[in-house]
């Protein structure tokens, strides 16, 4: 059984039900539960600044739903400890430019304690963080750091492309004993689609081909899928076959599902909402032509944002973000 | 004096050991036999000893870069902790941290931490995980006082103090952030001044002295344990060596810390201390400092021995599991 969720009910509904199975999640961050426990005097909590996690203290209660107070690093670094100590946190780090008052637990504790203390100690975190641009929510709300989160080795970084893969996404994470950053895009959110219901989960690391194809591959994940997907529609209608892959895990890539449609097709963009240099979308062109320069009839083309930061005007945010049409172009340079 | 001679002569035994520990490591740098940064607890023993009796196995503690002094007295393998240092396979971390990430979380000691302040939101969370499960397990972190000026500080206590965790932060107030003294950077004449402002209780205890460490953090302890929520324990103290082994202290002064060394070495305080309670002899003590002094030979040599760490180590243990990702990480 399915009915049609958006994006913020399926994570919802994920966070519910790993809590419902396993006593140990708890869920802390600024405003998770807004207002605490105000179900039983009759207002409503907000439920989070997206009031994604509404109704999870009144079910929950105020012991494992925590408004924390607004200090990313305090917040992160005990969800950190805590992790370390025999709970499965979900901390929610409200938007991903909060990276930079957060960033040492998880730079220096959450992703290198496993290694530094000999494989003697697990940290089952999971962040979630909305990420990207799209709300007119200007510069300082609107980064897609994943890349940052991807070049850090011990943490893994997972990003849905839609209501029913959040869903799936997230109990795997919320499951994985290792720290996963969860990002939300916030180009998904308000993208509606059957979700199944009931508990399921995607594994982390492995690629999805999302449509069939044989002449180009377009590689893309959260908020690109839409884009890839509306240009290799176009594509069709020119004569040309696009094969469309959503790479769903960052960390862990799946490097064997890449390596195999550029076999296939021989052609790869990479769709990627964040600033060029150093991003996801060049680690996987470095990848096509380290091993799989052999399968290349053309040059390898990445569509990402400018390097510059995030406007607010509506006109410069959309020229800011990848489109089909930008994949359209890229493409056409390539012959 | 509530304690038994043999009680007593044990605490000796973890004092002296941590002593002896870090003479020899002071050595073993000096000789080139170890290598990387290395941080000495001596002249901080009474601080992490008198913390330390109150704890069981189960309670969580976290520490600072200079951390060998708080795993000793929470009992962690002295012999493996050596063979860390050493950068052996048989190390308590197998020879992946060393001297600044010594960790044992069989004995509940969470790590030391390369990074200042960077333990304290960890032990932060160690509590929460206490009282989320309810069990009476108690969170302790050692921070020095450079620490308190850290975000992570004040962002922990606050968490700590709204939710009533059942921590206590123990700040070992050395009179020095490295090389810096505290006052030039510390605005406040004693660093629990600070608590006030997280509604935090707080104490001071003498920190060369081991009873009077023993019995306000004893306090602090109970009341954590008992549900009433964190204290900040401030104990004042002093490191007999530089910032880090090779660090000359050029910018101490002199005369302080020779009197530091020479007439409050909390060594010395709790040998006269129970001597002039008549527990112990003289002889009692020296008989200890013998025992401690062969098992620290033999614990050098076994580390001397110890395997090294076999190469592919290099990829294992980032993760519990990496499938689908790189085939260069395990």
């Amino acid at each position: 059984m399915s009915r049609k969720l958006h994006t913020g009910g399926a994570i919802n509904e994920a966070i519910a039900i790993a809590m419902r199975t396993d006593p140990d999640v708890i869920l802390m961050g600024e405003d998770v539960a807004g207002g605490g426990d105000r179900s039983k005097d009759g207002t409503e909590e907000m439920g989070g600044v997206l009031g994604t996690t509404r109704g999870l203290v009144g079910e929950f209660g105020m012991n494992r739903v925590r408004d924390t107070p607004i200090a990313e690093m305090g917040l992160i670094g005990t969800a950190v400890g805590a992790a370390a100590t025999g709970l499965r946190p979900i901390a929610e780090l409200m938007f991903m430019d909060f990276l930079g008052t957060s960033l040492d637990p998880l730079l220096n504790q959450a992703s290198k304690l496993r290694y530094m203390f000999g494989g003697k100690v697990k940290v089952p975190l999971t962040v979630r963080t909305v990420c990207g641009a799209g709300m007119q929510a200007a510069a300082q709300h609107s980064q897609s750091l994943y890349w940052m989160t991807t070049g850090i080795p011990g943490l893994k970084t997972v990003i849905p492309s839609s209501p029913a893969e959040a869903k799936g996404l997230l109990l795997a994470s919320i499951r994985d004993d290792d720290p996963v950053i969860f990002c939300e895009a916030k180009g998904i959110l308000n993208m509606v689609e059957e979700v199944p219901e009931g508990d399921y989960e995607i594994p982390l690391g492995q690629a999805r081909v999302v449509r069939d194809g044989s002449d180009i591959s377009l590689v893309a994940f959260g908020s690109t899928l839409k884009i890839a997907l509306a240009a290799a529609e176009a594509l069709e209608n020119a004569g040309t076959s696009a094969e469309v892959v959503d790479l769903r895990t960052l960390s862990p890539l799946d490097e064997g599902a890449i390596l195999s449609s550029l076999e296939k097709t021989g052609r790869m963009v990479i769709i990627d909402e964040s600033t060029p240099r150093c991003s996801v979308a060049r680690d996987v062109a470095a990848l096509c032509v380290d091993r799989g320069f052999d399968s290349l009839q053309a040059p390898v083309k990445c569509v990402t944002a400018p390097h510059t930061p995030v406007p607010f005007s509506r006109v410069l945010e959309q020229a800011f973000l990848p489109s089909a049409q930008d994949v359209l172009d890229a493409v056409g340079e390539m012959d | 004096m509530d304690f038994s001679g043999t009680e007593l002569r044990e605490v000796y035994r973890k004092l002296r050991t941590i002593r002896s520990f870090e003479e020899k490591l002071q050595e073993l740098v000096g000789a080139g036999k170890i290598g990387g940064f290395m941080h000495l607890y001596a002249g901080e023993e009474a601080v992490a000893v008198g913390v330390c009796e109150h704890l069981s196995r189960e309670d969580l503690l976290g520490s600072t870069h200079r951390g060998h002094g708080h795993c000793i007295a929470k009992g962690v393998d002295v012999k493996a902790m050596m063979a860390e240092l050493f950068g052996r396979s048989t190390g308590t971390n197998r020879g992946k941290g060393g001297s600044m990430h010594i960790a044992d979380v069989d004995t509940g000691m969470l790590g030391a931490n390369g990074i200042v302040g960077g333990g304290i939101p960890l032990v932060t969370g160690a509590a929460l995980t206490a009282q989320v499960k309810g069990s009476d397990h108690v969170a302790v972190g050692f921070f020095g006082d450079g620490a308190t000026n850290q975000g992570q500080f004040h962002e922990s206590l606050t968490m700590a103090s709204n939710w009533k965790l059942p921590a206590v932060y123990v700040c070992e107030n050395n009179g020095f952030g490295e090389f810096t003294p505290t006052e030039f950077v510390v605005p406040v004449k004693d660093i629990v001044e600070r608590a006030g402002s997280y509604g935090m209780r707080s104490a001071i205890a003498d920190g060369m002295d081991f009873f009077d460490v023993y019995e306000k953090a004893g306090e602090a302890i109970d009341l954590a344990r008992r549900g009433e929520g964190p204290t900040l324990l401030e104990c004042k103290t002093y490191r007999f060596y530089g910032h880090y082994v090779g660090d000359q202290t050029p910018y101490r002064n002199k005369e302080e810390a020779e009197d530091w060394i020479q007439n409050r070495d909390p060594l010395d305080l709790f040998e006269t201390r129970v001597s002039e309670a008549g527990i112990l002899a003289p002889d009692d003590f020296r008989t200890v400092d013998g025992e401690v002094a062969t098992y620290l030979a033999e614990v050098v040599q076994a580390a001397e021995e110890a395997p090294q760490p076999d190469i592919a180590e290099v990829l294992t243990d980032v993760y519990v599991n990496y499938k689908g990702g790189s085939p260069d990480v395990a």
